[in-house]
């Protein structure tokens, strides 16, 4: 394996892949992390706090693991959803009964979209506890809030899709409760359903929404949220 | 090293484990999502369907059943159904009265009035179905069975 890949390496296509030959020095050990688009996110030494578990518990790293694994078993889903009346509620339910393996993908974006909630919710909660949040990593908190939103805002907006009973009245709850807000509820409420009650319209937009709208931001500031995680001073440590 | 140098060392026993796994669950999840993606069930319209009563179609006339692509031809030896999907690129054929032969507008492909290739880019003849006559007296078709373009349906 170890001869494969050196052969690779010396080869032209190698090089111009990995963009560099395999000496093993120190330097070349770090340059082999940080000039990898994979690995370029972890840092290139790691210090003896950052093992610790019991410190962050891994909760950024579950949210992460989670988003991941809602962004690939969504996107399954989305090869047998269509986001109309009647064929919403009955493509879910051919996704559950019909569609090979269907019900395990579907209930494990079901179960990883709860997770993901608490999973950010204690990873705010553990970085307010252990006073995370103060400077200079001020900013990140408020990415990281924004972050909760948008995960509150994913988990809304996929509640209406499978466009069962439970669905409808969520929603039709939750936008009335948006209505609510001083002087731009109504006008809030009016774009989001796209028009005054729950129906097609509302569907589609919470589906575009879910599919396209919200994971786009979230993935971009999950980019600014590691990155800064990075340039603050590392992960979190004891102070 | 000593003669134990090929023996498997702990560490090269739990990369091998770890390795193998990450192939297996791979595998796996490749057989997975295949599975997933072949649907088991289609809303297709079934393959064999009726066309109408035999009187609908007199003798010398070429029907198009515009939904299922198909032309119900009545000659004087008796009913045979043709596919209107010309067997160059998949664009419907048209069928012509006056010249009495199919021309495909994609590509100018065209077909005498049974079906085989005079000229164009087509590489084979259009495809005929098989014919049967329905107990209520309606023929039907069955795009599932391609026969030779000689056999007709005689009522």
């Amino acid at each position: 394996m170890k001869k494969l890949f050196n052969w690779l390496i010396s080869m032209r296509i190698g090089k111009s892949i990995f963009r560099r030959d395999f000496s093993d020095t120190e330097k070349d050990r770090s340059e082999r992390i940080y000039n990898n688009f994979f690995f370029h996110i972890y840092p290139v030494k790691v210090s003896k706090h950052g093992v610790k578990v019991c410190y962050t518990f891994c909760l950024g790293g579950v949210s992460f693991l989670l988003f991941i694994i809602l962004t690939i078993t969504g996107l399954l889903l989305m090869f047998y959803y269509h986001p109309s009346i009647p064929r919403a509620y009955e493509d879910m339910k051919d996704i559950q009964f019909v569609v090979s393996s269907g019900i395990f993908l579907r209930n494990m974006h079901r179960w990883s979209a709860h997770l993901m909630v608490l999973a950010v919710f204690l990873h705010m909660c553990r970085v307010f506890f252990s006073g995370s949040y103060r400077p200079p990593r001020e900013f990140n908190w408020i990415v990281g809030v924004l972050l909760l939103v948008l995960t509150l805002g994913l988990s809304f907006t996929g509640y209406l899709l499978p466009w069962d009973q439970l669905a409808f009245w969520a929603i039709t709850v939750g936008t009335t409760m948006a209505g609510y807000a001083p002087i731009i509820g109504n006008k809030m409420r009016f774009l989001l359903l796209g028009g005054n009650v729950v129906n097609e319209n509302a569907l589609l937009r919470f589906y575009v929404l879910h599919c396209i709208l919200l994971p786009a931001l979230i993935v971009i500031l999950m980019g600014i949220h590691f990155w800064r995680v990075r340039k603050d001073g590392g992960i979190s440590k004891p102070l | 090293m000593k003669d134990e140098s090929n023996k498997i060392t702990r560490r090269h026993f739990f990369y091998l484990m770890g390795n193998g796994s990450i192939l297996m669950a791979l595998g796996g999840t490749g057989i997975f999502t295949y599975q997933y993606l072949s649907p088991n069930v289609l809303f297709e319209p079934s393959k064999a369907f009726k066309a109408g009563p035999a009187s609908g179609f007199p003798v010398d006339s070429w029907t198009f059943i515009e939904d299922r692509k198909i032309f119900v031809a009545h000659d004087k030896d008796g009913f045979f159904a043709i596919s209107a999907v010309c067997t160059h690129l998949g664009c419907t054929v048209i069928w012509k009265e006056g010249e009495n032969q199919f021309l495909c507008p994609c590509h100018g492909s065209f077909f005498t009035n049974d079906g085989k290739v005079k000229g164009g880019p087509a590489p084979r003849s259009l495809d005929c179905f098989a014919m049967s006559m329905a107990t209520d007296g309606e023929l039907l078709i069955d795009t599932g069975k391609i026969v030779d373009s000689q056999t007709r349906l005689k009522v």
